[in-house]
């Protein structure tokens, strides 16, 4: 086909118009929530002194770590999504989340310790986190590298590590309301772990998946 | 250079706001600076620069379709040059080659370069003969035939809106079809 008659039909669908990939991301998680929330409520649950726990601050702390991950991902995932973006300027946004748990871990070493070292950060939980978070995540993952699908990311590996750590955040802060194990060690050790491993899966996924 | 680049900026927010001849005229300016820029990276890759139009193709079809990622506020063209090394670089690399993509390849055009004469390719073409019988119909008509979507829908018994989509559909498969033969 010759090029101008490429141009002549593309011209032609210039009246159609796709929805912003914010849009459609935002559509993607919406679908794929409550699957997670299916999950989280059949094999989990909320913890079940959840109500004396919100008095504690490390507790809090966690929700504050998580979506302080999902939410600037989001943003840095819809910036990426942009052929011409560059990580650079934004990365740090990525950051908050190391930030917030240094913080945390600074001021739980400031503090009379209730459990040794050892005790706070190996918890009773950490193989129940490093399945829950990742099998939350998984529809979530689902529908953020299906958002992401719509844009046109430079760098499709990128673009996935960063579905990972949407979903992940985001599976977090579900999980965070079941786990019982509130010291900030324990959250910078498994968590991060978890979200690691859904990062690279998102990675690998989306070096294929998010070339356009 | 800059004159030229913030005449597409232009052309590309009027085609947005609905100038349909706004975006054909742009498609038309920026395809013989893709086709130097994809002649070039073929050089460097050490392959015959007979398959630079089935790149500028792939490269358009992929800005037609992913035009939504541009930000109206922010000038077009390190946008169109990002998609066209994106391009590029999968193009090369399905031919096996060890990709050398310069990063001024499409920004750098020269003005004399940009005067080359418009060529036909296969690949597309070829995909072309894979689409659904309505979606090949229509762009057959639309494409080769330049008859207008009204027209098409009258030859094809369709109604404008069904023809719209086929269009739009067609367009797609295409470009699906090129990024995973």
């Amino acid at each position: 086909m010759h090029t101008d008659q490429l141009i002549r039909s593309l011209a032609a669908d210039n009246p159609h118009r796709a929805p912003r990939v914010g849009a459609v991301l935002s559509m993607a998680l919406l679908v794929a929530a409550p699957l997670s929330i299916l999950i989280f409520a059949t094999f989990f649950g909320v913890r079940a002194d959840v109500m004396s726990a919100m008095r504690n601050p490390f507790f809090d702390m966690k929700f504050a770590v998580t979506l302080s991950l999902a939410i600037p991902a989001i943003i840095v995932s819809l910036h990426l999504s942009r052929p011409e973006a560059l990580l650079r300027g934004w990365g740090w946004l990525l950051l908050l989340p190391v930030g917030l748990l240094a913080v945390a871990i600074g001021s739980e070493a400031m503090m009379a310790p209730a459990m040794p070292m050892t005790m706070r950060l190996m918890g009773k939980n950490s193989r129940v986190c490093l399945v829950a978070i990742p099998a939350m995540s998984l529809p979530l993952l689902a529908g953020a590298l299906f958002g992401l699908r719509h844009g046109a990311p430079s760098r499709p590996a990128l673009a996935g590590a960063l579905a990972g750590l949407v979903s992940a955040g985001l599976a977090a802060t579900l999980y965070a309301s079941h786990c019982t194990d509130d010291s900030p060690l324990f959250v910078a050790t498994w968590y991060t772990l978890a979200t690691a491993l859904v990062t690279a899966i998102g990675a690998l996924v989306g070096s294929r998946v998010l070339r356009y | 250079m800059r004159g030229r680049e913030d005449e597409w900026t232009g052309l590309m927010r009027s085609a947005r706001a609905g100038d349909d001849a706004a975006y054909h005229r742009l498609l038309k300016a920026v395809a013989p600076v893709l086709r130097a820029a994809a002649r070039r990276g073929l050089a460097r890759a050490g392959q015959p620069p007979d398959q630079a139009e089935d790149i500028v193709q792939e490269i358009l079809l992929a800005v037609h379709l992913k035009r939504h990622t541009w930000d109206s506020e922010a000038p077009f063209a390190p946008w169109l040059f990002a998609i066209g090394r994106n391009k590029l670089i999968d193009a090369l690399r399905r031919r096996g080659k060890r990709v050398f993509v310069n990063i001024d390849d499409f920004a750098e055009t020269l003005p004399g370069e940009a005067a080359q004469e418009t060529a036909s390719a296969g690949e597309v073409a070829a995909q072309l003969g894979t689409l659904p019988q309505r979606q090949r119909d229509v762009l057959q008509s639309i494409a080769v035939e330049a008859a207008s979507i009204k027209d098409t829908a009258a030859k094809l018994s369709m109604s404008e809106g069904a023809v719209r989509v086929a269009l739009h559909r067609g367009l797609a498969a295409l470009t699906g079809k090129l990024r995973d033969h």
